[in-house]
């Protein structure tokens, strides 16, 4: 019984799993772009957590039909917001790159260490 | 509806919508205009909207006429009119400042794209500020990141690159973790309506999630307000950024982050968790305290100019945060004054730098022999904002340095530790303005160096006018105080 009630949270367990691996690629990765790989790693487990909640079991897409009653919906709302926080996740990881590629013309490499100590 | 009513929409708009426009303006130079302008409005309608709501009262605003719990909401109180004051003041300041600077260091072809980025942060940073949504506050969190992101790397300076990809880094993750915190809130709850939350989290019977959230949106948000010891990305952000850009956000950004951790800390949680007010003082406390001593101590030991005023904005944000962490309606409104006069003071000190950046290329302690006698006025108003900085009596730093005494006294029997540390952080502060100072009056200027003089009028007379309101606002402070005073009564009484 136990064990099921953990496994009944799968989609909470991954979420956090790869919150932490993105989290964790972030902070030991010296290469800026293994950095961002990381940093959309991490923030996909948030998009996780979102459409994870919105599911009602037995629900279907919020959409009223003739002759259909009593149906169970699944809430609409959270995958509107993570809608949202998927473009703002695309454009942080945009300007992340950009930003990459002007450190790599004005340093000649995108690994943290060698461009502290170019400085 | 008459204008006024959709003056909190307004504010947000008016620089959103003008951000595109003035990239199309010809010729280029008009950019400038055009930023200016739009700023200007927005500085005009955040002084309406204070007006308003000077008697206590709080605006409601509902976007497209959808009420509360299920459309989008702005709200305008004491608080938010005293942060939108801040924002749209430091912001019309360093715009009207900026042109001379700018043009230094902006070549004319991309400056309609950078200050489109600017207003972008303006209406990020503004939208922030009044959003009554806990979601939209996480969007326009954003917009304001990225925009300064991109104007913190649009100067000359390389080393501004690494710095801000230290600072998209640490603010995405910031972010991200105030998304899962609402996302755990809004599970339990299923409102994203910052009020509709707070009374629906009463109803909430497993407290688990709330807590988990109370904790991500702590942290996220102090990443983002850069309170010690989340802070790494300040100094390098501060220092490499374009002079103007500087003055802006060093004046207001860190500071909305922080307003929005004081909102949701006192409206949300603290209402809904038991004992969170002793969780959150024995969480903030020691923060606050380590922020300002090592902050200080730092600064105390810089030899870069812009370094060593970014390292003491993480100081003074400490101070804010020790106001907070009192939980009371003296330490509260102390707080809210220090954002107000702290806003003032830095803002007055990173312009007389940008001036001094207009002629000095090297902006190190050692590089600026001779400056007083150069530039006597931009010397003149940076002892000024120095003064305020440290909080000597009839600045505006007095004012809020006093308040906090009084709300430490009044805050238990620690209170006489407390005072020794504002005033030991004084003292530091002192030194730190007086290394400056000495090397400004004292240092023999450099030997074979070109004569350099006076920063451009336009720089110079915004730099004045601000040391000005330094003094202003430390003999009569009476508009912020009051803002203040209503707005810590507003978080406490709203958490019983």
């Amino acid at each position: 019984m136990k064990l099921l009630e953990l496994l009944g949270y799968f989609n909470y367990w991954v979420f956090a799993i790869i919150l932490t691996v993105g989290l964790y690629a972030v902070i030991s990765k010296s290469n800026l772009i293994k950095k961002l790989i990381g940093l959309s790693i991490f923030q996909s487990a948030v998009f996780l957590m979102y459409i994870t909640m919105d599911k009602v079991e037995g629900g279907t897409a919020p959409i009223i039909q003739a002759g259909v009653k009593d149906q169970i919906f699944s809430n609409p709302l959270p995958q509107v917001l993570i809608l949202t926080a998927i473009v703002v996740g695309v454009s942080t990881l945009a300007l992340g790159l950009a930003m990459v590629v002007r450190i790599n013309e004005c340093y000649g490499t995108i690994e943290e260490n060698e461009i502290l100590d170019a400085d | 509806m008459d204008l006024l009513a959709h003056l909190p929409a307004l504010q947000v708009i008016v620089p959103m919508l003008s951000a595109p426009l003035i990239v199309l303006l010809q010729p280029r130079g008009l950019a400038w205009a055009g930023a200016t302008a739009s700023a200007l409005v927005s500085f005009a309608i955040a002084i309406t909207l204070t007006l308003a709501v000077l008697d206590g009262q709080t605006l409601e605003y509902a976007m497209g006429g959808w009420p509360a719990p299920f459309g989008i909401t702005l709200a305008v109180d004491a608080l938010t009119a005293l942060m939108l004051l801040i924002v749209t003041g430091a912001s019309a300041v360093a715009l009207l400042a900026a042109k001379p600077s700018i043009d230094q260091q902006i070549e004319l072809e991309r400056q309609p794209l950078f200050y489109s980025a600017w207003l972008l942060a303006l209406s990020g940073l503004v939208g922030i500020v009044v959003a009554a949504d806990a979601f939209n506050i996480f969007v326009f969190m954003e917009i304001s990141s990225l925009a300064s992101y991109i104007l913190i790397a649009g100067g000359p300076d390389r080393r501004a690159l690494p710095a801000v990809f230290k600072y998209l880094m640490m603010g995405t993750i910031g972010a991200t973790f105030y998304l899962i915190g609402v996302g755990l809130i809004y599970m339990m709850t299923g409102t994203l309506n910052m009020a509709d939350m707070e009374a629906r989290l009463g109803d909430v019977t497993d407290i688990n999630p709330v807590l988990v959230a109370a904790g991500f949106i702590t942290i996220g948000l102090a990443l983002k307000a850069a309170v010690f010891p989340l802070h790494v990305w300040v100094p390098n952000a501060y220092t490499h950024a374009p002079h103007m850009v500087t003055v802006f956000l060093a004046a207001c950004a860190t500071k909305v982050a922080l307003y929005v951790l004081i909102r949701f800390d006192y409206m949300i949680f603290q209402a809904a968790l038991d004992g969170h007010q002793i969780q959150f003082a024995l969480f903030a406390m020691p923060l606050a305290i380590l922020g300002i001593l090592v902050a200080s101590a730092v600064a105390m030991f810089e030899g870069h100019l812009k370094r060593l005023l970014a390292s003491s904005s993480i100081a003074q944000i400490g101070y804010i945060l020790l106001g907070a962490s009192f939980v009371s309606i003296a330490g509260l409104s102390a707080s809210a004054a220090h954002l107000f006069n702290h806003a003032l003071a830095k803002g007055g000190l990173f312009l007389a730098v940008a001036c001094l950046a207009y002629q000095y290329r090297d902006l190190r302690l050692s590089q600026l022999g001779g400056a007083s006698t150069r530039m006597p006025w931009t010397c003149a108003a940076f002892v000024v904002c120095g003064l305020s900085l440290i909080g000597v009596p009839g600045t505006a730093g007095f004012i809020s340095k006093w308040l906090l005494i009084n709300a430490a006294l009044g805050s238990g029997a620690w209170g006489w530790a407390l005072v020794a540390i504002i005033l030991l952080s004084s003292l530091m502060a002192v030194v730190y303005v007086w290394r400056i100072v000495e090397a400004l009056y004292f240092l023999p200027p450099k030997e074979g160096e070109v004569a350099v003089s006076e920063a451009p009028m336009q720089l110079l007379i915004i730099t004045g006018l601000v040391a000005v309101l330094n003094i202003y606002f430390g003999l009569f402070p009476q508009v912020p105080l009051d803002l203040a005073n209503s707005a810590a009564v507003l978080l406490v009484e709203g958490t019983k």
